[in-house]
């Protein structure tokens, strides 16, 4: 993990604590046989009492991208809506920023809205008689906030999802995912802490689809926002996810990041979801990289490398510079050969045909980048630093691993 | 076959209230029948006091910018042959009535429409209000406006006011209940006040919905104003009432045919303003 995930983990936005929800005119009875240990069913058998969630427990951090998933009836959109109480809890708390949100009163609750959330619907939720511009104004509008100030806010983020020159167009004159660009630049413009996404992209044609969820990524990664994306497809929710809650029948069946969830399944239903995912696209080149076992100095010389990949057992080693920059790679022949010549240094030989990637390489790119010469895949970071080297076994086995759930 | 239990004497009853309305708030009612008179006179005023062509030409030239030419053309051709008939003062009348008592129950409906759109429980206390006022027949009205507001066009007024504001109310209602339950909860997750919700959203997006209403307003307020000549009111009605009593046929029927006209082109102006 780099160092910048590991400040976000102290950075805590929102808390959610014990949050249920039961839906029906008794829900101290429902909860009462929820503390018994009853389950959904047997609840509303019994009570008539629809026990949406059931103690819900996690944390959103500042700047993530949180995939909320499950299937339809699993109360995940009950639980979005929990969150800024367009649906009342029941009990439970949610905190954020040191405030309390069940326990709100009209007027701060209106306020907290305004500041903290933005929202995007599945089915857009466009006002119809506002112009593409008057949209993205609204929630500026409804927090009285100056013209001047909104147009220039609405306009701005009419830019941010691409659709400079629409601005006097009604939604019904767009394409879906045009008015979803609409919806998600609503959102923006508002500028809240925190972005709530409902199955903000179910509605689109897949190809659609796949655009958004990459633009997501790309505003999400650029403005750091906090967002809450609620889906009922693994695959979107693997692809943009920084951290993926699964919720099944109102509870939490298991957390983590999408690699984590693919790999280590909690039960046979999270295994069961993931069965359907293609593996090789999913798992990425840090899955399988390993930590290099030796490397050789630019400053060594041939008998210090020849130690080196002896010691280790290898017949070529990567080159790194003082700042653990990777400069290339030398094959033990050449070294061998420039020993005996009795050179004293090895920079004539260090050359750069081997394979390289990035730590989020999927793995099936990988399998093709290995070349004749069967050199490991050097994986490096954005300042061509060496983290680890990926072989062809490795590969091979996360796959093979990942096929058995 | 007589009952042996009493009769009850609802229409005592009724005949009670109306009494001591009359005797205490008599103040009251001629406040409102002083404005309401002073309301109608200078609208007719205005009225009459365009030359015939004028207003032709301005209605014609409403019609045009609402509608279609076709309807311009229309709209002229049936107001020179009210014109023609010697129908135009009578027709100007009822027309400063039916947009006067339009006014007022529009004025009055609207808040109700939105309050009961918003309020479950005074939705279910009014519908069978609006369901009385409506089937309850409208002559009956003009019994306790006489009392009320004396012989004359104000009564004619209160009678068609009661009369034609139930459409009104009912389609404000359905208008913002109508309104796609997303927009609300949109509305709500931006932090949208319930006046904001009902300003920018709601009312917007009802406004077809009313504009039918008001357009069902118009056109029952128009059969209203007719009937009202039995209680004095002036206009078209007045005509037919008096062909009636004596016998002449000819006469009804084209102070019959002034009306049909006029409820052609209120109608299709309002749905064409609705349609916009």
């Amino acid at each position: 993990m780099t160092e910048t995930d590991e400040t976000n983990e102290s950075n805590i936005k929102i808390q959610v604590r014990g949050l249920s929800k039961v839906f029906g005119s008794q829900p101290k009875k429902a909860l009462e046989l929820r503390n018994q240990g009853k389950k959904r069913p047997e609840i509303l058998e019994k009570t008539g009492q629809t026990l949406g969630l059931s103690n819900i427990d996690f944390d959103v951090r500042e700047g993530e991208l949180l995939v909320i998933m499950g299937l339809s009836g699993s109360g995940k959109s009950t639980l979005i809506r929990c969150l800024n109480r367009l649906i009342e809890p029941t009990e439970g708390d949610i905190i954020i920023d040191g405030q309390n949100i069940p326990k709100l009163n009209e007027k701060e609750l209106l306020e907290c809205r305004r500041r903290h959330f933005s929202m995007v619907f599945q089915n857009f939720a466009l006002f119809p008689h506002r112009t593409v511009q008057e949209n993205a104004e609204y929630g500026l509008e409804v927090r009285g906030i100056e013209k001047a100030s909104r147009v220039e806010s609405a306009r701005n983020s009419l830019k941010q999802v691409g659709l400079e020159g629409w601005e006097d167009a009604y939604p019904n004159q767009l394409s879906g995912g045009m008015q979803q660009r609409v919806g998600l630049a609503r959102a923006l413009a508002n500028d809240s802490t925190v972005m709530l996404m409902d199955e903000a992209f179910s509605a689109l044609d897949p190809l659609i689809r796949k655009d958004m969820q990459q633009e997501l990524i790309e505003l999400q990664h650029r403005m750091k926002k906090t967002t809450i994306f609620i889906t009922h497809d693994l695959d979107e929710a693997i692809s943009i996810g920084d951290r993926i809650i699964l919720l099944k029948d109102g509870e939490i069946v298991q957390s983590g990041t999408p690699e984590e969830i693919l790999t280590r399944p909690a039960d046979d239903y999270v295994a069961r979801f993931v069965e359907g995912v293609d593996m090789s696209r999913v798992l990425t080149a840090t899955s399988a990289m390993r930590p290099v076992r030796a490397t050789a100095r630019d400053s060594d010389g041939p008998r210090t490398v020849l130690r080196k990949m002896s010691d280790n057992g290898l017949d070529s080693i990567y080159v790194i510079g003082r700042d653990r920059t990777l400069l290339g790679i030398v094959g033990v022949d050449d070294v061998d050969a420039a020993a005996k010549a009795g050179k004293d240094t090895i920079h004539e030989l260090i050359h750069d045909d081997f394979p390289k990637a990035g730590p989020d390489e999927p793995m099936n790119n990988l399998f093709a980048m290995f070349g004749e010469k069967s050199y490991p895949i050097a994986i490096v970071d954005d300042n061509q630093r060496l983290l680890g080297v990926v072989v062809k076994g490795a590969v091979l086995e996360q796959l093979a691993e990942a096929g058995e759930h | 076959m007589a009952i042996d239990i009493p009769r009850i004497p609802l229409g005592d009853s009724i005949e009670g209230g109306l009494d001591f309305l009359t005797t205490n708030y008599s103040v009251v009612t001629r406040g409102i029948s002083r404005v309401t008179q002073t309301g109608i006179s200078a609208l007719n005023d205005a009225l009459m006091w365009l030359p015939e062509w004028g207003l032709m030409a301005i209605i014609a030239l409403i019609c045009w910018r609402v509608a279609s030419v076709r309807l311009a053309i229309g709209s002229v051709l049936g107001l020179a042959l009210i014109w023609n008939l010697g129908l135009w003062d009578p027709m100007i009348e009822t027309l400063t009535l039916v947009v006067i008592a339009t006014f007022v129950a529009v004025i009055i409906a609207l808040p109700f429409g939105v309050f009961a759109a918003l309020s479950d429980r005074f939705y279910s206390l009014i519908m069978p209000v609006l369901d009385f006022m409506q089937t309850m027949p409208a002559f009956v009205y003009l019994i306790p406006a006489i009392p009320f507001f004396g012989i004359g066009s104000v009564s004619a007024i209160f009678a068609t006011v009661i009369f034609s504001m139930p459409p009104a109310i009912r389609f404000t209602t359905l208008g913002i209940r109508q309104v796609p339950k997303d927009l609300i909860e949109a509305a709500d997750a931006f932090g949208a006040t319930r006046s904001q919700k009902l300003i920018k959203i709601q009312l917007p997006l009802s406004l077809p919905t009313i504009m039918a209403g008001i357009n069902q307003t118009i056109m029952l307020a128009l059969s209203m104003v007719v009937i009202a000549a039995m209680i004095g009111a002036d206009g078209l009605g007045s005509e037919v009432w008096r062909a009636i009593q004596r016998l002449r046929p000819g006469d009804g029927f084209e102070a019959g045919i002034a009306v049909v006209i006029l409820a052609m082109l209120l109608d299709r102006i309002t749905q064409a303003v609705r349609k916009k």
